[in-house]
């Protein structure tokens, strides 16, 4: 009979055999409903654990490392950002709108718990392919939830990035990242300590919504997973807004031991692990949660991941003065149980004892796997393709013309455009450039944030790829003037008990983990999402980072784009032939093969500093990450905004279309003006790496490569501008 | 010249216009919360900001004009004081009736945020005498219930007392369907505007398009001000 | 006394409503070509309690739509109001 107990709860044989050891007797079902979800991956990272253990979490910057609801690092003038990405696949997957916009608001509240005010969120996207209507419906559905949710709690959706491939096609990707800002005197732990000390729960009422989310995402997804959609809660933007005034107001007001997001889990994790931080016990009465829903037994009352709820430690006899902070923000607080010594987590009904468990089962005892890895065997296959003996294509202008009409190379308007990306008043740099930067009020300081990944890429090498997405990322910052600083990581991948998706998993943990000590941007945090399959397999193993960058003079932020007739283009970096894993090879022949781009970590770290050296001295007009599409899109994407031509002279030993569509790291367009030419070489050959002024920007609307591409650029904009909307909009 | 921007719960661009009154025009400036009746006789305008008051629930400012503080503005509007409604700020004002007509959904039904081009229509109101008349100003809107509607009687009865203050500059410009391509209208005294661009958002040249097109509308409010009070 | 009242909203018949066509286009596109017109509207459920009699309760939500629950610029509204039981 309890056989079927402990798989219900998403549990194995020999998890049940380590509970019955820990507690001596054999749990109730409401211990173990509790063991279930705290032993899921999603809370545990019992299958992750010892693989993250490789990536740098140190640096002079950090303040807050991995562990708590959010990263934090240092900016100076006794300010700090944090910051961390969060997935919501499957959530998505089942309800978009709700899934994505819950999504949104989860991460928002790890940033507020710590005490910052949230002033920008990021989102990395990916569907399957645009001619599906299943997917335009997940595509569309997912963009107007993160809307929904961003635009009404007034937070501006500053930067993202979306692809499209099959592989994402019955399981999307949504990653939302939020960035807040903090003097170091509001930092806020989610501790519970002070034996006697009350504990609370403040926010929204209790219901059954998203009972199991946590064991939800920790699970594949079938055709039964829509039946499924009671467990996809519901958000209210509104009720949460109220609750981060509310909660910054508290956390300023010197009442508080400590505040802890009521997230995945939802009253059980945030008490044990506010608990366990603490190292104390809580004891609670779940009669005394204010609840949305008649009868809800004590596993519901504790599994419930209704939305907009925090769990507060206050001091001593400063319970009336949160209550009051919160009443007048229109939001209930009550007193739910207290914090006791004996680092026991108790739970009760109306003073009854219900479930009894130590809180470090819940949390340091609970299992960890290494488990089994093998290299794939599709991989020798996909890599030992080479481009090589492909028929090259005769009319390069309209193969650009297809490329930049592919939708994950097209503008991203349709998507940012129903995201209010102003509101605060800080956006310098808007969205469409390689990152987004904001001013810091008060300061002469800015911030550049961006989220890149590529799944293709990591599919192809998945350590290469991993490390690239972090060089890119990198690349993005220095391009918009800053320093980079810190990332937080959203790994997204497969089922982790197939060995095949699990070596991608180590290997990309361990790009990633080489690439940041290389480029000294150390992980403050981050999530982590297997599982992410669906009857056609598992996805791309699909890293996301979303990294942050400092600005010491925001008048440095510089843009993507071409701002006067006559200035010179100069490539920074070199050109390789190196076709395999590109838009290219996708676009013109269907292929996602061969061998990803070379990426000299110290030469990238070269091409960045050059063009940061030169942007602080002032002589650089765009500078712009070439990338997806190779250089012909990098130019192309430069000349939009302001509707200038160029006149490209390409000198190479290269073929036409390894010059103009290979993908190789490490390169960064730049524009100056002429009689800066000098101080630029000048600043280049102290950095000592490759470079070519390959051209200048005309006014005529003119798009000329050599003699092998001219292309009008309005037709190039029109077709570039229309590409997803005229997919969406039919 | 003091200014009070009042918030609602769900308001959240009246920091935005709070630091522009008060960092950007350096005037005297409050924020009111709205479950207080404050007596307003001392500030020189009033402004309500964007947002969504009470999660825009119902209907756009529909809740939010029955906040305490609504029944203070009406009084201190129909004694001729300087109100100002922003994006939501404007939604409210049509629901509590101090302007005419009403707003609905976005024609293509989704949120937009993006500079749109208006033209200015009357340049003789509080709010507009320092942009020429038929002037192009760029000025971001972000909203997702800005269609402006008004029957053809209310229509025609704003066109005749000059009550249409900004236009989008033509349809392609127009981001939410509105009658007329309306962006902003004044009551008939003259003393009550709404827009739904939000001119807070580009008051400084570091942002976004390195406009500030915005400042036009406050400075408008302070050269009028300057003028009544040497008039009197 | 209880009553459970039920509103409709939507807009006005002369009025455009985008929700409505947007609804319609995605029928079309379904197959569902005889589908002439579409409105969009909200429906509202209250519980009243008290002792009043059902035309006073009647004329509390006619006032209640007038204020706040319809725009009567560019939204009608009809409700109908049903006894729930309850000690009378």
């Amino acid at each position: 009979m309890r056989a079927k107990q402990w798989e219900q709860e998403g549990l194995t044989r020999e998890e049940y055999d380590l509970i019955l050891e820990i507690l001596g007797r054999e749990p109730n079902q409401t211990e173990l409903g509790i063991f279930g979800v705290m032993w899921s991956e999603h809370c545990s990272y019992k299958n992750s654990k010892p693989v993250l253990k490789k990536l740098p979490t140190k640096g002079e910057r950090i303040l807050q490392g991995p562990g708590e609801n959010a990263g934090i690092i240092d900016i100076g003038d006794q300010q700090a950002l944090s910051f961390k990405v969060e997935s919501h696949n499957h959530p998505s997957a089942i309800e978009p709108y709700q899934g994505a916009a819950t999504g949104v608001g989860g991460i928002i509240r790890d940033i507020f718990t710590m005490g910052a005010r949230p002033i920008a969120t990021l989102n990395s996207l990916r569907f399957g392919e645009l001619d599906h209507p299943q997917v335009r419906y997940l595509f569309k559905e997912v963009v107007a939830g993160i809307a929904g949710y961003g635009n009404c709690i007034g937070i501006p959706t500053v930067a993202g990035e979306v692809y499209f491939s099959d592989s994402y096609r019955g399981n999307p990707l949504v990653n939302a990242m939020s960035v807040g800002l903090m003097k170091h005197e509001d930092i806020a732990t989610g501790t519970a300590s002070g034996v006697g000390n009350s504990v609370m729960v403040v926010g929204a009422t209790t219901g059954r919504d998203g009972i199991q989310g946590a064991s939800f995402a920790s699970d594949q997804l079938s055709e039964e997973s829509v039946a499924d959609r009671p467990a996809v809660q519901v958000g209210d933007p509104f009720m949460e807004k109220l609750l981060l005034e509310a909660s910054l107001e508290l956390i300023k007001s010197g009442t508080l031991v400590g505040i802890q997001d009521m997230g995945a889990a939802g009253l059980i994790s945030s008490s044990s692990e506010m608990a366990s931080r603490g190292r104390s016990g809580i004891e609670i009465d779940v009669a005394l949660v204010p609840k949305r829903e008649e009868g809800m037994t004590p596993y519901e009352v504790l599994l419930s991941e209704s939305q907009e709820r925090m769990l507060v430690v206050p001091k001593k006899g400063q319970e009336e003065q949160v209550a009051k902070i919160f009443n007048k923000w229109g939001l209930k607080a009550a007193v739910i149980g207290k914090v006791t010594a004996d680092q026991i987590l108790r739970v009760y009904e109306q003073g009854e004892l219900v479930a009894e468990v130590p809180v470090s089962a819940l949390t340091d005892q609970a299992p960890v796997y290494q488990r089994p890895q093998q290299k794939p065997a599709y991989l020798e296959q996909v890599q030992s393709f080479s481009p090589a003996g492909l028929k090259e294509p005769t009319d390069l202008s309209s193969v650009l013309m297809e490329l930049i009409g592919s939708p994950n190379i097209a503008s991203k308007e349709w998507v940012y455009q129903q995201y209010d990306h102003m509101i605060l008043t800080n956006t310098v740099v808007l969205p469409g450039s390689d990152a987004a930067v904001l001013r810091i009020k008060g300061t002469k300081k800015g911030i550049a944030v961006t989220i890149d990944g590529n799944g293709r890429y990591c599919y192809l090498d998945p350590e290469l790829g991993a490390a690239i997405a972090v060089a890119e990322a990198a690349r993005n910052i220095v391009c918009s003037g800053g320093k980079p600083l810190a990332i937080t990581d959203g790994l997204n991948f497969g089922n982790p008990l197939n060995p095949e998706n699990f070596w991608q998993f180590d290997r990309c943990v361990e790009g990633i983990s080489r690439a940041c000590q290389a480029l000294e941007t150390p992980v403050t945090g981050g999530n982590v999402s297997f599982y992410n399959e669906s009857p056609a397999g598992a996805i791309y193993p699909t890293p996301i980072i979303g990294m942050v960058g400092l600005l010491e003079d925001i008048k440095q932020a510089t843009t993507h784009y071409f701002k006067t007739e006559g200035d010179l283009i100069c490539l920074l970096g070199a050109t390789r032939d190196e076709l395999g894993g590109s838009e290219y090879l996708q676009v013109v022949y269907g292929l996602e093969q061969g061998r990803v781009p070379e990426l000299d970590l110290a030469l990238e770290q070269r091409v960045q500093g050059a063009c940061l050296a030169a942007i602080k001295l002032g002589m650089i007009k765009s500078a712009h990450d070439c990338s997806e599409g190779g250089l012909a899109v990098c130019l192309a994407e430069s000349c939009f905004e302001r509707e200038f031509g160029v006149q490209i002279e390409a000198q190479t030993k290269l073929s036409a279309v390894a010059w103009l569509f290979s993908e190789s790291t490490s390169r960064i367009v730049i524009s100056i003006e002429p009689k800066d030419l000098a101080r630029l070489t000048e600043v280049i050959s102290t950095y000592d790496l490759p470079y070519q002024i390959i051209g200048k920007v005309i006014s005529r609307p003119r798009f000329q490569i050599n003699n092998w591409i001219d292309c009008d650029l309005k037709e190039m904009k029109n077709k570039w501008q229309q590409s997803i909307s005229a997919r969406m909009e039919n | 010249m003091k200014f009070a921007t009042i918030t609602f719960p769900g308001s959240n661009c009246d920091q935005d216009v709070y630091f522009v009154t008060s960092n950007i025009l350096k005037q005297p400036s409050a924020m009111l919360w709205h479950d207080e009746q404050f007596d307003l006789a001392s500030y020189d305008c009033v402004i309500l900001p964007g947002g969504f008051s009470y999660g825009d629930y119902l209907r756009s400012g529909a809740i939010a004009r029955f906040a305490p503080i609504m029944e203070r503005v009406i009084e201190y509007a129909n004694n001729g004081g300087l109100v100002m409604g922003i994006c939501n700020g404007f939604q409210i004002l049509l629901e509590a009736g101090l302007l005419p007509g009403a707003m609905k959904v976005n024609q293509n039904l989704k949120f937009v945020c993006r500079y749109s081009k208006l033209a200015v229509v009357n340049n003789q109101t509080p709010f507009t005498n320092c942009c020429k008349a038929g002037e192009l100003l760029s000025i971001p809107v972000a909203h997702g219930e800005g269609n402006y509607y008004i029957d053809r009687p209310g229509l025609e009865l704003l066109q005749a007392n000059n009550q249409v203050v900004l236009r989008y500059r033509d349809q392609q410009e127009n981001p939410n369907g509105s009658v007329d391509n309306i962006a902003g209208i004044c009551n008939q005294a003259g003393n009550v505007f709404g827009m739904m661009p939000h001119p807070e958002r580009c008051a400084e040249a570091i942002l976004g398009n390195n406009g500030t097109d915005g400042l036009k509308i406050f400075y408008s409010l302070l050269n009028y001000q300057q003028k009544e009070s040497g008039a009197r | 006394m209880q009553f459970v009242v039920r509103i409709e909203i939507k807009l006005k018949e002369s009025i455009l409503d985008p929700q409505g066509q947007a609804v319609r286009g995605g029928l079309t596109s379904l197959g569902y070509k005889n589908v002439v017109d579409v409105h969009v509207g909200k429906y509202l459920e209250l519980l009243i309690e008290g002792s009043k009699e059902q035309d006073e309760v009647e004329r509390q939500v006619e006032e209640m739509c007038q204020r706040l629950l319809a725009n009567p610029v560019i939204e009608d509204y009809s409700f109908q109001v049903e006894s729930a039981g309850g000690i009378g």
